[in-house]
């Protein structure tokens, strides 16, 4: 099934985009911040997780320090269950300490309806009170549901309803690629 | 939500390993648990890995998640409950869920009320899941036949008791990682321990090598030795029936006793307390003959002095506390995706 799919997909990012896009996120994350003080990246489950880590990775090389990177599992806050494939796959949640008063900033892969988003605000709420909680993603495709946009964003991508984006990263996938698929339209 | 789909994995021998898992699980299509005895492995999985995610909200300082919100879970317990109905109840307050208890004592039933009239009028109220015990086995299949919503068995009999095998194989695993291979002993009443007939099933989904000990009249019908096998071949995955409790424990990695009803006195099955708790009580020279921190299990409330002595129930062996503790969590797996079936 998936086969002739990607055929039909095109690749929108390169790993040489991949790679460039977290530097400049790393950067603006540092440069917004004005330093590390505070600081925590928590990835979203699946892919924000390896993002998170390679964020850090690279502010850990042109900054010297570590910023910590916790892991979040919005599976128990999502408002779809329903309509999710038959997948029950919820994993621990783990944060890197007490977050009350932390800069968090939240990554994950592809920024499409928002509602992950809305369901990871309700998730950290449940840890703590963050004195600010930031959005940065890989892939902004449009299409919002609900009030929510990213502050740091590696591509905009104008996608159609019928189309999917596929994101594959080294860590998960064992190749970095972004491919614009096209899809059956259902939402 | 992010639409993007799982590439195919790497062609073999390719350069990078996954370092993060994304393989796909066993779906779950159950939307109601009787027994174990249909369980795959990969149901098993399941359950597994969600009951760890549980075990981590169970951790936080407010323990409670909204993913059941808005569900009404009901529990009809015909028979006395301390551990079971309270686990339950947290674990469905824990998910977000409303939670109603019912006793037969007290309700309706007393009136006499029919066991499916009962049921029928706790779906009329709303009830989304059916969380029942019932002295006679088959009980909960019964219901399944006259309610839409969905049914956890919580004890039929002498039938099953899947969520008390699931958290056994839990806490197991905890401790012991992999169960392929591990030799799990099971000592007292086989016959008529519902708890034993669902570890059987539920430790076989999970690799694990069974041992039955106990006296011959307190193992089932067609697996006392001497006996010709049954007509019909028996219900239950293949397991070693061993009546010496020495022979059962040497080398076992789990040793599990269950509770000695005093009812068997009186039906004549065995002649005193005293010689039961002589020849098969779990004491710590008997322990001695297990691999060294092999892990002691019972699924309460605990005859001390009988089944088991006071010195191994309280020992750092005995992992008793922790069943309790788990199955709140593994309880909440269970409702989670019992429910989610339900929505899909």
């Amino acid at each position: 099934m998936r086969g002739p799919r990607l055929l039909n997909g095109h690749v929108v990012l390169s790993a040489d985009d991949i790679r460039r896009a977290i530097r400049r996120i790393a950067h603006e994350i540092v440069e917004r911040n004005r330093g590390l003080e505070g600081l925590v990246l928590v990835g979203m489950r699946t892919r924000g997780v390896p993002l998170a880590q390679r964020l850090a990775a690279a502010i850990q090389e042109f900054e010297g320090a570590a910023v910590p990177v916790g892991t979040l599992d919005i599976g128990l806050y999502r408002d779809d269950i329903a309509s999710l494939e038959l997948r029950p796959h919820i994993q621990p949640t783990e944060l890197p300490g007490d977050i009350d008063g932390k800069r968090v900033v939240l990554v994950d892969d592809v920024l499409y309806t928002g509602r992950s988003i809305r369901a990871a605000l309700d998730a950290l709420t449940d840890f703590g009170r963050p004195a600010s909680i930031q959005l940065a993603v890989l892939v902004d495709r449009g299409h919002r549901e609900l009030p929510i946009r990213p502050d740091y964003v590696g591509k905009n991508i104008p996608t159609s309803l019928h189309e999917e984006v596929e994101v594959c990263l080294e860590e998960a996938d064992g190749r970095d690629e972004v491919r614009l698929v096209r899809g059956e339209g259902e939402r | 939500m992010s639409r993007e789909r799982l590439s195919p994995e790497p062609a073999s021998g390719g350069p990078v390993a996954p370092a993060i898992e994304t393989k796909p699980r066993a779906g779950w299509t159950r939307s109601h648990l009787l027994d174990l005895d249909d369980f795959t492995p990969g149901e098993m999985e399941t359950v597994m890995e969600t009951a760890g995610a549980m075990k981590e909200v169970l951790g936080r300082e407010v323990p409670r998640v909204p993913a059941l919100r808005g569900k009404t879970i009901i529990t009809l317990f015909y028979e006395a409950s301390t551990r079971t109905r309270a686990s339950f109840e947290l674990a469905g307050k824990a998910l977000g869920a409303d939670v109603i208890n019912v006793a037969a004592g007290g309700s309706s039933v007393e009136k006499g009320e029919s066991l499916i009239d009962t049921v029928r009028t706790l779906q009329a109220v709303g009830a989304d899941v059916l969380i029942m015990r019932h002295p006679s086995s088959g009980a909960p299949y019964l219901v399944t036949r006259h309610v839409e919503c969905s049914v956890i068995n919580a004890g039929d009999g002498w039938h099953a008791h899947p969520t008390q095998a699931l958290l056994d194989v839990y806490t197991m695993r905890a401790h012991l990682g992999e169960l392929r291979g591990r030799r799990v002993v099971i000592v007292g009443d086989i016959a008529h321990s519902r708890v034993a007939r669902s570890n059987i099933w539920g430790l076989a989904a999970a690799g694990a090598e069974v041992v039955l000990c106990a006296p011959p009249t307190l193992l089932p019908a067609g697996m006392r030795p001497g006996e010709p096998g049954p007509e019909e071949p028996l219900a239950l995955p293949r397991v070693e029936v061993e009546t010496n409790i020495e022979r059962a424990i040497a080398g076992a990695d789990v040793v599990m006793a269950l509770r000695l009803q005093k009812e068997r006195m009186q039906s004549g099955l065995l002649p005193s307390i005293r010689e039961y708790a002589t020849l098969y009580q779990v004491t710590e020279q008997r322990l001695a003959l297990a691999r060294p921190g092999a892990l002691v299990m019972h699924p309460g409330p605990m005859n001390e002095g009988v089944e088991i002595s006071p010195a191994v129930a309280r020992s750092l062996q005995s992992v008793v506390d922790e069943q309790v503790a788990n199955g709140v969590a593994v309880r909440m797996a269970v409702l989670y995706l019992m429910a989610r079936g339900k929505l899909s």
